[in-house]
């Protein structure tokens, strides 16, 4: 899923200073699973922005939705009943959330709530970890179904660097060296000869470095 | 600064706090005025939305007090309301206010003293820390 | 000239069976000239080659072409570094063809430490291609006279290509085949990181040899004089892949106050002593940072002096 991270209510606050009439918009999609976009954290956020408005003595009014996604149009289009009685919108879905009500409703001031960090997953409660950085090509099966473009602090095709120590990553303790892992893995399954194979180099012209990127599935197109 | 009458919003465990209370009650210990008592049946079923809703509605401060971590009935309890008055601390933080408005105690079941206690400690620190004001 | 890949000093050196013996300069965080100069003049005549760093540890300093070119112009014998870390493909093979055509001939492919080490954290690093993938598109370049995408180069560089290994990082037992990939992938001469851990390295020189590596390429190996034991402690602890042994920290420390440097250079100088005659090892890389002035004692001491005038 999407992994978000909370952005600091200090900067929320300097965000919509200057308005009156705040929408918290959440969605149930990946911000919920990590819990920062969820039903649950519009209304904390909502009655944070009320503590502000009570201590600094503004007349705010702060309202709550969440939507089933904010990534289909769809679902943005119940909005339109509403979007008009406020200033301002924060959503805090990930970053397609923010630029889909903005494009939907143009007049309206939408704030991002939350700062959008990767495609990950749950490692243990409360803490989730990057896995994939959409290259656009696939090749986690030549690694023994590990990812070194996301995972290697390097994206090296052809690793381990001269960095990697006790398994973990020279930028930091404790981030794992993918590449000790890969090794070990496929060694384990006898498939070193693999790893001794050249890789070359990759064609990023899938990755985002090729321009921003669509999908379409043409059975599906009216 | 005297004229300012804190008003503090208390959450107390149906487990060990509330024999604590029944102590003190026993003792004569009264709760300063101006703290409300809210019985829940474990801290740990307090979420962060509740410790806000207070300070929304006009609560000067708000505390949790709870069971020790190796007495909580649920176990693991106590530790969830701390973690989540923690979470609560940051967002007032952040918003410019004191975090001392909120806090979460401990305490074993026959400490009558300590509960009362806990209630006029809280009371004196938000008094000294005054209202919540301010742009 | 065609019996040689580039004609570097280097790699006549090498070929003629001498015992290699090269050196290393970090170019100056300015344009200042004069400090490049001065560093070089120390190593003139006690060095085959010298090695010129690509912003190492991620400190923007003058461009390692840049110096490399003041190199030749004060008669020493430049080796080129690229990592990985900055520059994208397109701008490698601009670069490549700059170097060759200013006369650098020796190039060492590396990956590059990550660029939170550095000043400039913030940084987008690129890491297009890695240490690998660059040493075989410089193979390629020389030999096919093509570039990456296979169209031909009008009129190609022809680069002595080198790489680093470093024995002592994790995973240990995949080290040596990284190696041999470095080597399949192009590489003629290898430098490794600095040892301390003797044993540690004739294991993995054993392995080398073993596999039929040392024929195939000329290792070099790294040697950094100790000053203090500050310097060993910090080496020990702080920089990533460096395994220095308790006993060396130990025999440091027991040299006794204003003693340690000289304790550094005997054991630096008991290493060159012993790769001289360790089979598979070519010669050695000194890498005396911010030192330079010591280089010829310590060459002189080594028995590195006169250098081979081929």
């Amino acid at each position: 899923m999407i992994v978000a991270e909370q952005k600091p209510i200090r900067e929320l606050v300097e965000m919509v200073k200057d308005f009156q009439k705040i929408l918290v918009l959440g969605c149930k999609g990946c911000v919920t699973v990590c819990n920062v976009g969820g039903a649950k954290e519009v209304g904390v956020l909502a009655s944070a922005l009320r503590i502000w408005g009570r201590k600094t003595g503004r007349d705010l009014q702060v309202g709550e939705h969440t939507l089933e996604r904010q990534c289909d149009p769809e679902y943005i289009e119940e909005l339109g009943g509403i979007v008009g009685e406020y200033d301002a919108v924060i959503s805090i879905a990930c970053g397609v959330g923010p630029q889909f009500v903005s494009e939907r409703y143009p007049t309206a001031r939408v704030f991002p709530g939350v700062n959008t960090k990767f495609m990950g997953g749950a490692v243990a409660h409360g803490i989730w970890s990057e896995r994939c950085a959409g290259c656009g090509q696939c090749v986690v099966h030549y690694f023994g179904g590990l990812c070194p473009i996301a995972r290697c602090s390097k994206s090296l095709m052809n690793g381990p660097c001269g960095g990697s120590a006790d398994g973990r990553c020279e930028i930091h303790k404790e981030v794992e060296c993918i590449w000790d892992t890969i090794v070990r893995k496929m060694t384990e399954q006898g498939r070193l000869n693999e790893l001794i194979e050249f890789k070359p180099p990759k064609s990023w012209t899938t990755a985002r470095d090729g321009g921003p990127r669509s999908m379409i599935r043409e059975e599906l197109v009216k | 600064m005297s004229e300012f009458k804190p008003r503090i919003l208390a959450f107390y465990c149906a487990n060990c706090a509330s024999s604590a209370a029944n102590v003190s009650e026993s003792m004569s210990l009264g709760v300063p005025a101006g703290v409300k008592m809210v019985q829940v049946p474990c801290t740990g079923r307090i979420e962060t939305l509740h410790l806000l809703k207070p300070f929304e509605e006009g609560a000067d401060g708000v505390y949790v007090a709870g069971c020790q971590e190796d007495s909580c009935r649920y176990m693991s309890g106590i530790l969830k309301a701390e973690k989540r008055v923690a979470q609560v601390k940051r967002i007032l933080e952040e918003l410019d206010i004191e975090p001392g408005r909120i806090e979460a105690f401990k305490l074993s079941a026959g400490k009558g003293f300590r509960f009362a206690e806990i209630a006029s400690e809280m009371m004196k620190r938000v008094q000294e820390l005054g209202p919540i004001s301010g742009g | 000239m065609s019996e040689f890949k580039s004609g570097s000093n280097l790699e006549k050196v090498l070929k003629a069976g001498h015992f290699a013996f090269t050196g290393e300069c970090g170019p100056p965080q300015g344009a200042n000239l004069e400090a490049l100069k001065e560093k070089a003049r120390h190593l003139k005549g006690c060095v085959d080659a010298v090695n010129v760093t690509d912003n190492q540890t991620a400190v923007v300093r003058m461009s390692s072409w840049a110096a490399s070119l003041v190199l030749i112009q004060e008669g020493l014998e430049p080796n080129y570094q690229m990592v990985c870390r900055d520059r994208n493909r397109l701008a490698m093979q601009s670069d490549i063809l700059g170097a060759y055509a200013h006369g650098i001939r020796n190039m060492l492919c590396l990956s590059g430490d990550h660029q939170k080490f550095g000043n400039h954290p913030e940084s987008k690093n690129v890491f297009d291609i890695d240490s690998m993938q660059l040493i075989h598109m410089v193979k390629e370049m020389r030999d096919q006279g093509v570039f990456l995408n296979g169209q031909e180069i009008d009129e190609a560089p022809r680069m002595f290509i080198g790489a680093a290994s470093n024995p002592f990082a994790d995973p240990f037992e995949f080290r040596v085949h990284r190696l041999a990939k470095k080597v399949a992938a192009g590489a003629d001469f290898i430098q490794t990181q600095c040892i301390y851990n003797m044993p540690k390295f004739r294991e993995f020189m054993k392995q080398a040899v073993d596999m039929g590596l040392t024929e195939k390429c000329y290792l070099l190996a790294g040697v950094t004089p100790m000053k203090s034991v500050g310097m060993a402690r910090y080496m020990a602890t702080q920089v990533p892949g460096m395994d220095v042994p308790d006993e060396l920290i130990k025999r440091l420390k027991g040299a006794g106050k204003g003693k340690v440097a000289e304790e550094g250079i005997k054991f630096a100088l008991e290493q060159i002593e012993e790769f001289r005659e360790m089979e598979g090892v070519a010669g050695v890389h000194l890498m005396a940072i911010e030192w330079e002035h010591r280089v010829p004692e310590i060459a002189e001491r080594a028995g590195m002096l006169p250098r081979p005038q081929i």
